[in-house]
């Protein structure tokens, strides 16, 4: 019944439900393309391992402007010394790394040579665990090739791939910056994200590292510490950071010197950073689909007049004063809900475009479709009652007159 | 009983600072299978009277009795009820929907009537065959001629069987020939026992009846058997 009036007035309806489809679409397609990118900026966040922490001069993530990022450069850096006393004094931590980058650049083996991004980076065997790195083939770094300061490395594994094409790594040389590095095992892979390739990168003992690349007082290392558990897991952030303002002397009262985050904290400030972009989306998104419910409350109104006689036919026919009602309300809702579809339907596919151009894996966000259609509905049922109304209050004896 | 009993009804209409009494003190007895014309001048009340019979308003005072129902104390939902369960209307205009075909314009009452849509288009069906458009009834109302669009508003009236067929001016738009086919059909629905009332003006029209009405000034001036 509702279709065939709206069937009728092809032109109309479809003037109207582009309102919708224009306000529906907007929030749609801002929200696909977020969760486009949350997932996989997600993904790049989460490379720690579970219930671990990270201890650094700088911030994990910062969205603020230069001139605040000087407070993070005068810090003092994060040193070797500091990293052995808090493993000697952190007695809640499972594990505690250690990490820093040497080098980027080319690494050649006696088949292959790689494109110089190749990631070179410090680690203790407390970093393994921390960073969620699984030994594949061959073993960790040990204590004892960081002690001795062995000329060893860990491939990830992608990397391994392309050194070593024909087959196990274990036992080769690579070279990496003109010196030779035995491997000793090769990590499991970790796959792709925004960010590129995890695989990507070897490792060495930080004390080789230190010794070849320097003890520069800008190199500030980051601690990594796992708990034991997720219940000592606050307990354990808390030693640790007892620990460091001791031996950095902070005074009492003054705020730390240096960045403890997670995971979940590098997560949950991305996610505070996006909800003022949501927020705002969903206040423009609302102005556009009161624009367009205050059309289709238009649009009825215009067609109740018209269809005066209808109604009154209806009316005397035995339709009741709520039969009437249901109908033109539905008629409002069926309108939206066209428009609604279309725009959730643009609305991914346009939020998808982010996902094509980006290269990343295609989002469908079945609840914001399942929210963009209940909006839909909800403004039909608002916008349309008015309407509704007048034409179910109708005279039935005046609209049969009525020419 | 009378099927139709009106019992000093009076309507009055409020117009701006004035009443009009559309009708005074009218009582009236329609037994079942009569067939009544109701006469009169434009201002005499017949219309008024028209639509209350047909359950579209209600007296001012008195009281109005259809198939034992008491009308006159009805709420508007009630009277759709009783619209829709006890009367057949056919209009001097037809009152067609106009974008939907036959067939739908004459299951609309079922509709209301809450039968399923299955049933409800064999009635259709059944109806449409009774006035002779079997074959009309997939043609929209501009696609049918007067007489034919007449008669599927007659199809309309009786798919519900209905206690009275309460036609106004059923021939007005109509030409001359057209208007007696329509004519004919009603002599034909009165002689299967259904109560027809037929408002109009046309002496030729009123002739077919067998009871005529002539109202004047909001009361009945004569109430004749012929």
């Amino acid at each position: 019944m509702a279709m065939n009036a709206l069937a009728s007035h092809k032109l109309r309806s479809a003037l109207t439900l582009l309102g919708v489809l224009v306000g529906v679409f907007s929030i749609i397609v801002v929200m696909t393309a977020m969760r486009v990118m949350q997932t996989s900026i997600e993904a790049d966040l989460s490379q720690l391992g579970s219930y671990t922490f990270v201890v650094r001069k700088w911030p994990g993530i910062y969205f603020g402007g230069p001139e605040g990022f000087e407070k993070f450069w005068r810090r003092k850096s994060i040193t070797l010394a500091q990293y052995l006393q808090v493993q000697e004094r952190a007695s809640l931590a499972q594990s505690v790394g250690l990490e820093t980058s040497f080098w980027g650049g080319q690494a050649v083996s006696r088949y292959e040579k790689t494109p110089p991004n190749v990631e070179f980076s410090g680690a203790t065997p407390g970093t393994f665990p921390a960073k969620n790195w699984v030994v594949a083939e061959g073993r960790a770094i040990l204590e004892s090739d960081v002690d001795r300061e062995h000329d060893v490395c860990v491939l990830g594994n992608s990397l391994s791939k392309i050194l070593f094409p024909f087959g196990s790594a274990i036992g080769e040389q690579v070279k990496f910056d003109g010196i030779n590095y035995t491997v000793i095992g090769v990590l499991e892979s970790r796959g792709l994200t925004l960010g590129g390739n995890q695989d990507n990168f070897a490792v060495i003992p930080i004390t080789t590292g230190l010794r070849r690349y320097g003890h520069q007082p800008w190199r500030s290392l980051s601690i990594l510490v796992q708990a034991q558990s997720q219940e000592l897991y606050d307990d354990t952030v808390e030693q640790v950071r007892g620990i460091l303002r001791v031996i950095r002397k902070v005074p009492p009262g003054k705020e730390d010197d240096f960045e403890i985050f997670s995971n979940d904290s590098m997560i949950a400030q991305f996610k505070s950073f996006t909800l003022t972009v949501r927020l705002g989306v969903a206040v423009i998104s609302s102005i556009a689909l009161i624009a367009a419910g205050i059309g289709i409350m238009n649009i009825m109104l215009v067609s109740v007049t018209e269809r005066t006689r209808e109604i009154g036919i209806r009316r005397a026919v035995g339709a009741k004063k709520r039969n009437i009602m249901v109908q033109f309300i539905m008629e409002a809702v069926v309108l939206c809900e066209v428009g609604g579809a279309l725009g959730v339907l643009l609305g991914i596919l346009g939020g998808n475009a982010t996902a094509f151009f980006l290269k990343l894996p295609p989002v469908i966000p079945f609840d914001w479709a399942v929210i963009g259609l209940l909006i839909c509905s909800f403004v039909g049922i608002i916008f349309g009652t008015y309407p509704a109304y007048k034409a179910a209050n109708l005279d039935p004896i005046e609209s049969l007159r009525y020419e | 009983m009378g099927l139709i009993r009106l019992q000093n009804i009076s309507r009055r209409y409020q117009m701006g600072t004035e009443t009009i009494h559309a009708l005074r003190d009218v009582s009236l007895e329609i037994e079942r299978g009569e067939y009544v014309a109701i006469m009169g001048p434009s201002g005499s009340g017949k219309s008024t009277l028209m639509n209350l019979i047909g359950c579209l308003d209600t007296p001012t005072d008195g009281a109005f009795e259809l198939n034992g129902n008491k009308v006159s104390e009805m709420d508007d939902n009630e009277l759709a009820e009783i619209r829709n369960r006890e009367i057949g209307f056919v209009f001097q205009s037809f009152n067609l929907l106009p974008r939907s075909s036959a067939l739908h314009n004459v299951e609309l009452p079922l509709i209301y009537s809450g039968m399923n849509a299955e049933e409800r288009r064999k009635v259709a069906l059944d109806t449409l065959e009774n006035v002779g458009l079997t074959d009309r009834m997939h043609h929209k109302p501009n696609e049918m001629s007067g007489g034919q669009r007449q008669r599927v508003a007659i199809a309309r009236a009786l798919v519900n069987k209905p206690s009275i067929i309460l036609a106004d001016e059923p021939t007005g738009n109509l030409d001359t020939r057209t208007g007696v086919e329509i004519m004919a059909l009603f002599a034909d629905l009165s002689r299967k026992g259904n109560t027809l009332i037929v408002v109009t003006h046309e002496e030729d029209v009123a002739k077919h009846a067998r009871r005529i009405l002539r109202i004047r000034d909001g009361q009945i001036a004569s109430d004749e058997k012929v």
